[in-house]
């Protein structure tokens, strides 16, 4: 392995290939427990373990398991370690554990972690599924953050608890409720794209933006 | 799944035994793992539910010294847990004591809100017939409107108190016994509220009197 | 009665399983551009619950009491093995339903909403009736969402939409505005 594959697989899933924002995968978590900042990270570290720990355990088995099974064997691999982030979360920290309910347990269904074994961690070496699974975390945990810190801010004023626009602020209370999340994932993505627009009219040379590009871009 | 498999035709022939043993090791690891982790953090996790029961009784009996737990079978309480296959699904409430007699009765209810149900706990004296306490254990009422249920001290401490059963009137029109200021904007969470403490007397007042006889 | 009532209505539109809580977002996003083929998938997904909230029901009562710790592997062991089963039968018995529903079958065994039905059903405390309303209510709404997206996506086609738009962020877009409107469904039926 060299050092440019291992930097590749861990910058890899921050950014190029967000598992949210640009592969779509683990949509459910992403826009259920975003409405805090405190409840994304929450998420985005128990997803970041149980990412860890069955990338780890896939790779360090993969000759053992038949490739009829594998998939039987994933699933179980994973959510043996969902009931143990689930259980630890709910000992350590149960004021969390209540906020984010059930979509703890819902992480076992989170196809971002079975895409990774699938088309990782059972390919290669325990290092670089590691890395892989290291990086995808933090891209899940970014995205999430991104979400929880935009509606934490219009829907409640604040970010992690401490206001920040002070109190005469009317908080835009739909960016915490279901609709929010939707709202706030569809305008990221419209940012994303016009950014990676500009970035690719920037390196073919000076091109005239169409019309709707623009308005797009402002409503965003 | 962005790779593709080789076809299963290109690999050799799995016997079905290893198949199953594959998949009975890997359930037997999983197995020993999650049952380590469960007894390491079940005391945790009880103690916390226990603690979180105990908040509760205290706030809605105003500060028993202690309190009793008392199972409702057959529409009788008893001291004594029945032998059943699943002890979670017992419906219990709870008795406080003070100076050595009962002050009180802590029940909790619940039943449809605004947007969900709406679970609540609130503390009974049987001898005056009056709410002691209200407190909300549960709810997904619309931030900023409905969950003033829980929010809004004035609206909690105004079921300090108050006769039962409950009429929730127009917010500043409550003059009589039993009457309570509804909130403003919250009119169907405040009447959920209302409906859930009463309906959960007329079910259980009989059996409280009963055993208050009993003793 | 009146409970099952409530269930299933809350479990319809009040709580829709996509809209409110996101669970079965893969089918919204994926098979939601045709009203044809999203009745299918919908037909599909309820048949599916109401096996998963039988089977829930059985492990809740007969087997989990006893080893609370097997609950996500168990739910999830089951309802897999028991959907590919009556898949396998369905395609034995039927070859005209196996073409119409058995094709959706393999994809929403893993999906978040069969899953999450299993342990909402849990965390309440439902019984079989209760589950059932549970189950087809959850069905109905997910069938609903998806159904309402795939009409607003087909006359999207032909309107003129900024190119950034296209896709993904113009399905959000338009499911935060159907969530929206379907907040307006809260308070529907409280008995208050």
């Amino acid at each position: 392995m060299t050092e440019r594959t291992a930097h590749t697989d861990l910058i890899r899933g921050i950014w190029k290939e967000n598992p949210v924002l640009i592969q779509m995968l683990g949509l459910c978590p992403a826009l259920a427990v975003t409405n805090t900042v405190a409840n994304s990270l929450a998420m985005g570290i128990a997803t970041f373990f149980v990412l860890l720990g069955s990338s780890f355990l896939v790779s360090l088995l993969k000759k053992l398991i038949p490739h009829e099974v594998r998939i039987s064997t994933y699933i179980l691999i994973i959510a043996t370690f969902v009931t143990v982030a689930d259980m630890s979360l709910e000992a350590i920290v149960p004021d969390v554990h209540k906020a984010l309910g059930a979509f703890i347990a819902l992480i076992v269904v989170n196809c971002m972690i079975l895409g990774r074994q699938e088309a990782f961690a059972s390919k290669n070496s325990i290092g670089r599924s590691l890395l892989d699974a290291v990086g995808t975390g933090f891209g899940f945990i970014i995205a999430l953050l991104l979400m929880g810190g935009f509606r934490e801010l219009l829907g409640s004023g604040s970010l992690l608890g401490y206001s920040i626009f002070g109190p005469g602020f009317e908080p835009w209370v739909v960016m915490i409720l279901p609709p929010g999340g939707f709202l706030t994932l569809g305008f990221l993505l419209l940012i994303l794209s016009w950014w990676q627009k500009r970035k690719a009219t920037d390196q073919t040379g000076n091109q005239q933006w169409p019309d709707g590009v623009k308005s797009g871009g402002e409503a965003a | 799944m962005t790779a593709t498999p080789p076809p299963d035709a290109q690999r050799p022939q799995v016997k079905s035994t290893k198949l199953i043993t594959t998949l009975a090791v890997a359930g037997m690891m999983a197995g020993t793992l999650i049952v380590t982790v469960f007894q390491k953090t079940l005391p945790a996790i009880e103690a916390h539910k226990a603690l979180v029961l105990q908040q509760a009784i205290q706030t809605v009996l105003s500060g028993p010294e202690r309190f009793d737990t008392l199972y409702v079978v057959d529409e009788v309480l008893t001291r004594d847990a029945p032998e059943v296959n699943n002890p979670n699904q017992l419906e219990r409430i709870f008795v406080g004591y003070s100076n050595g007699t009962r002050t009180g009765y802590a029940i909790a209810a619940g039943e449809p809100g605004f947007q969900d149900i709406i679970r609540l706990m609130f503390g009974y004296d049987h001898t005056s017939g009056e709410v002691i306490g209200m407190r909300v254990l549960e709810s997904k009422e619309t931030p900023g409107l409905g969950d003033k249920i829980e929010k809004d001290s004035s609206f909690v401490s105004s079921f300090r108190g108050i006769a039962t059963p409950i009429t929730g009137m127009k917010a500043g029109t409550s003059d009589e016994a039993g009457e309570l200021d509804m909130i403003t904007g919250a009119t169907i969470s405040s009447r959920a509220v209302i409906k859930i403490i009463n309906n959960a007397l007329t079910r259980l007042q009989p059996m409280i009197e009963a055993y208050e006889v009993s003793q | 009665m009146g409970d099952l009532v409530w269930i299933l209505v809350s479990a319809m539109v009040v709580n829709n399983f996509t809209l409110a809580l996101f669970l079965g977002l893969c089918p919204f996003m994926g098979v939601s551009a045709r009203v044809s083929t999203a009745l299918r998938m919908g037909a599909a997904n309820i048949f599916v619950l109401i096996i998963t909230s039988t089977c829930a029901w059985f492990l809740n009562s007969f087997i989990l009491p006893h080893a609370p710790y097997l609950r996500l592997i168990s739910f999830i062991v089951v309802i897999a093995s028991l959907v590919q089963m009556v898949e396998m039968a369905i395609k034995k018995l039927s070859p005209t339903l196996f073409r119409q529903l058995g094709i959706f079958l393999p994809l929403i065994t893993t999906n978040c909403a069969i899953l999450g039905l299993a342990i909402f059903q849990t965390n309440r405390g439902y019984g079989f009736l209760e589950g059932m309303a549970f189950a087809i209510g959850a069905g109905l709404g997910l069938t609903l969402a998806l159904v309402l997206m795939a009409s607003i996506r087909e006359s999207t086609e032909l309107a003129d939409i900024p190119d950034l738009a296209k896709g993904t962020a113009l399905v959000l877009i338009i499911a935060g505005s159907l969530s929206m409107a379907f907040m307006g469904f809260a308070g529907l039926l409280s008995s208050a």
